[in-house]
């Protein structure tokens, strides 16, 4: 019950600046913990509020790694995904280069926004992963620039003057190309994941998968997931880190169910039913890149950007970069070769 | 943010704009925390204020006034409302002020608030670390009760004040204000307010750069320090029941603006600003404590030719001069143990030596009594033989003697015959 109506002359005031995101309950509230029973409204739910001005005006950053062997449309999948040109596609490069000797690592930063909320999203790009004749060891250059930027990182968390907002480039999600052959993965696929799953979050992904039937892709899926198993490769999101029941089945249903996911990608829009979508036009008709029923585009948007996000830096931060930390702080003596190379190369940069 | 980067238009809905929801959903699981300390005289309505401001009994027995010195009394309770979880601890002081000597009275407050930062700091220095599911125990807010003299601050109230000010957010409040009148209230705000700035105490202000809440906030900080009444009894006013005080003059009600400033503080406290007086904690007051407890740890930043320091460098500094500290320990040990061995060795030999000594007297001893001895025997073995000869002597001469005193007798017995 609440007190008259200065009360409600003040909160009436309130609720322009801070619109009050629920009814307030007319009934006391239930008593909880220890010998307290609220008599009234406090005002304790406001924080949601405050917490969520506080985190629009501070904007997010996201940075997201795409792999896989040239040619498996890594870019234009990162543009669909976020309906703008964030990744150069590589049908723009002019195609007298050369495919890059080596692996490198490319990361561009944009900024987009989106109902008031800021984004900076930087791709990262891994040009000539798995394009060698000799492929091995090709993951070596990714997981250095992964802990490279846990490494970054953790050197400004140490400091004594510290940023208020130490800026964050790691690596948040990478996303995995598998080539549709309809058989099984190749032997780079299981190397690459069963190396890199230990440092980041692994998110494999069917590509071009508008080469395969339904019944083929299910097939597909089944021996991936099943390979996937036995090989002990834990992708995101990992069985291990299920908060509670409510995620564990959520994620159990993602897990064996939808993952790995088969997409399609395309920036070029197409009149269907007269709506224009998003589509790959062929001979025998238009693939609609969000249509569930085509491919499960949608599915990977919806995981990735619009349930899985936040988590997905969470997971990143108090897992994988605990981890780096940990084992860096106990490595007594020895400097490992990577921080020496880091820092000479800092250094050179300064 | 996006320094560098250029803003690229969406062509369409992506859905990030979920995002600060999936960040707000992840806390309400995880639940809140925030930590209120309130200091303040004996007597001033310091739990009755917080059972006021949270509509709710503490439990609490009042705290005993007999022991000596300032003491905090901690506690934590569980509150719920709608889905939001809140971890409330409220600490107050007790005895602050009872002394007769109060030099020291703002030290267990002090002490208290930095043994919270280093709690965190360790927990942050740690290797094996658990920092999202940590139970934060700093203190957020800092409620300094002002007793309602009507005339100014009192000098305790101005040295615990300033001695807290760059570790907590504090918030000024006038207690029992209902001692005061209107007029001698505004004097006395004005009076706190001009004191409070001739000696440099910086209290929190109410943050005024996010549109939505500057215009309030900026009114509420001309409003500082709060007048506050605390009440749990409910009265019946009007045809409602409403938290007030009952004086035969008249009835004094909480929630009223126009009596105190109850509802302000509450707006700002909770309503507004809670979130923003956590951020402060942990981004300004945390980080000075973190920054100042670093240095003074030894570490640096940059050293003198100002390069940067990276923490494995420093680490191994620490670590290589702990070596040598150990190293040198265990060598001024090995040479006390070289000397204690030497000692016992010379001490030793003085005793062999000793011994060696007595063994050769005692020897010398026992030689000299045998040859005496010897002698003795000679000597003796001389007599013997003298008296031996002597008694054969003289046994011949009595032979002899006997032989012709025998062949006497058989002279005569021939010449008998």
């Amino acid at each position: 019950p609440h007190a008259g109506p200065v009360e409600s002359k003040n909160e009436a005031a309130m609720s322009e600046l801070v619109p009050e995101p629920r009814q307030k309950p007319v009934v006391p509230m239930k008593p909880m913990g220890i010998n307290t029973s609220l008599l009234g409204y406090i005002g304790i739910d406001t924080i949601i509020e405050q917490m969520r001005k506080k985190t629009m005006k501070t904007g997010f950053d996201f940075n997201i790694m795409v792999v896989g062997q040239s040619g498996l449309g890594k870019s234009t999948l990162v543009n669909t995904l976020f309906k703008s040109q964030v990744s150069r596609k590589s049908s723009g490069w002019n195609r007298e280069e050369k495919i890059p000797k080596t692996v490198e690592i490319k990361a561009i930063g944009h900024v987009i926004e989106e109902g008031g909320v800021k984004m900076k999203l930087t791709v990262i790009d891994t040009p000539g992963f798995g394009d060698q004749i000799n492929n091995e060891n090709c993951w070596e250059p990714i997981e250095k620039y992964i802990n490279e930027q846990y490494e970054k990182f953790l050197k400004e968390e140490v400091n004594i003057a510290r940023k208020k907002r130490i800026p964050d480039t790691r690596v948040h999600c990478c996303l995995y190309f598998i080539s549709p052959t309809g058989h099984s993965l190749r032997p780079l696929d299981l190397e690459f994941m069963k190396h890199l799953s230990k440092v980041v979050n692994i998110i494999p992904v069917i590509a071009k998968a508008d080469t395969m039937t339904l019944e083929e892709k299910t097939e597909f899926k089944q021996r991936v997931r099943k390979e996937l198993e036995v090989n002990g490769i834990e992708f995101y999101p990992q069985k291990e880190f299920d908060e509670d029941l409510e995620d564990k089945t959520e994620n159990d249903k993602i897990r064996q169910e939808s993952m790995p996911f088969a997409v399609v990608g395309s920036d070029k829009e197409y009149q269907v039913n007269g709506k224009r979508v998003l589509g790959r036009k062929t001979p025998w008709g238009i693939i609609e890149v969000e249509n569930l029923n085509h491919c499960e585009f949608a599915l990977l948007r919806d995981f990735v950007i619009r349930t899985h996000l936040q988590d997905l830096k969470e997971v990143t931060h108090n897992i994988h970069y605990e981890t780096y930390r940990a084992k860096r702080l106990n490595d007594n003596g020895g400097l490992p070769p990577m921080t020496v190379e880091t820092e000479e190369n800092h250094e050179s940069n300064l | 943010q996006g320094e560098g980067c250029r803003t690229v238009p969406l062509s369409g809905h992506v859905g990030f704009d979920s995002l600060p929801d999936q960040l707000v959903n992840k806390s309400v699981n995880h639940g809140f925390c925030f930590n209120i300390l309130c200091v303040g005289e004996t007597g001033l309505g310091k739990s009755t204020l917080m059972d006021t401001l949270f509509n709710t009994k503490f439990e609490g027995d009042t705290a005993s006034h007999s022991q000596p010195g300032v003491q905090l009394k901690s506690s934590t309770y569980d509150l719920q409302e709608s889905n939001v979880n809140l971890k409330l601890t409220i600490v107050s002081t007790v005895g602050f002020g009872d002394q007769i000597n109060k030099e020291d009275s703002y030290k267990p407050i002090v002490e208290f608030i930095d043994a919270q930062f280093e709690a965190y700091l360790q927990e942050e220095l740690k290797i094996k670390r658990v920092l999202h599911n940590y139970h934060d125990t700093r203190i957020h807010a800092c409620l300094y009760f002002i007793a309602p003299t009507g005339h100014s601050l009192k000098s305790l109230d101005l040295v615990t004040m300033k001695k807290l000010d760059s570790k907590v957010n504090i918030i000024p409040i006038i207690a029992k204000s209902d001692a005061i009148s209107k007029s001698e209230l505004t004097k006395f705000k004005i009076k706190i307010t001009s004191e409070l700035v001739s000696n440099g105490v910086q209290i929190y202000q109410f943050p005024t750069d996010d549109e939505s809440v500057a215009e309030i906030n900026g009114t509420m900080n001309a409003h500082l320090p709060f007048a506050v009444i605390g009440s749990t009894e409910e009265l019946k006013i009007g045809n409602k029941m409403m938290k007030a005080r009952q004086y035969p003059w008249g009835t004094v009600q909480v929630e009223n603006e126009a009596h105190c400033d109850f509802v302000k503080l509450r707006e700002m406290l909770i309503r507004v600003n809670m979130e923003d007086l956590r951020e402060q904690t942990h981004t300004r007051h945390y980080e000075l404590y973190r920054r100042c407890k670093l240095e003074e740890m030894g570490f640096k930043d940059t050293d003198p030719d100002s390069k940067p320091f990276s923490l494995q460098e420093t680490y191994e500094a620490k670590r290589n001069e702990f070596l040598g500290e150990l190293q040198k320990k265990e060598e001024a040990m090995r040479q006390m143990f070289v000397q204690r061995v030497k000692e016992k060795e010379a001490e030793l030999k003085e005793a062999e030596k000793e011994l060696h000594e007595k063994f050769d007297r005692l020897k010398k001893l026992h030689q000299d009594e045998k040859k005496k001895l010897e002698d003795k025997k000679k000597s003796l073995d001389d007599e013997v033989n003298a008296f031996k000869q002597r008694k054969t002597a003289a046994e011949l001469l009595q032979s002899q003697a006997q032989q012709a005193g025998g062949s006497q007798t058989l002279k005569r017995d021939k010449e008998r015959k």
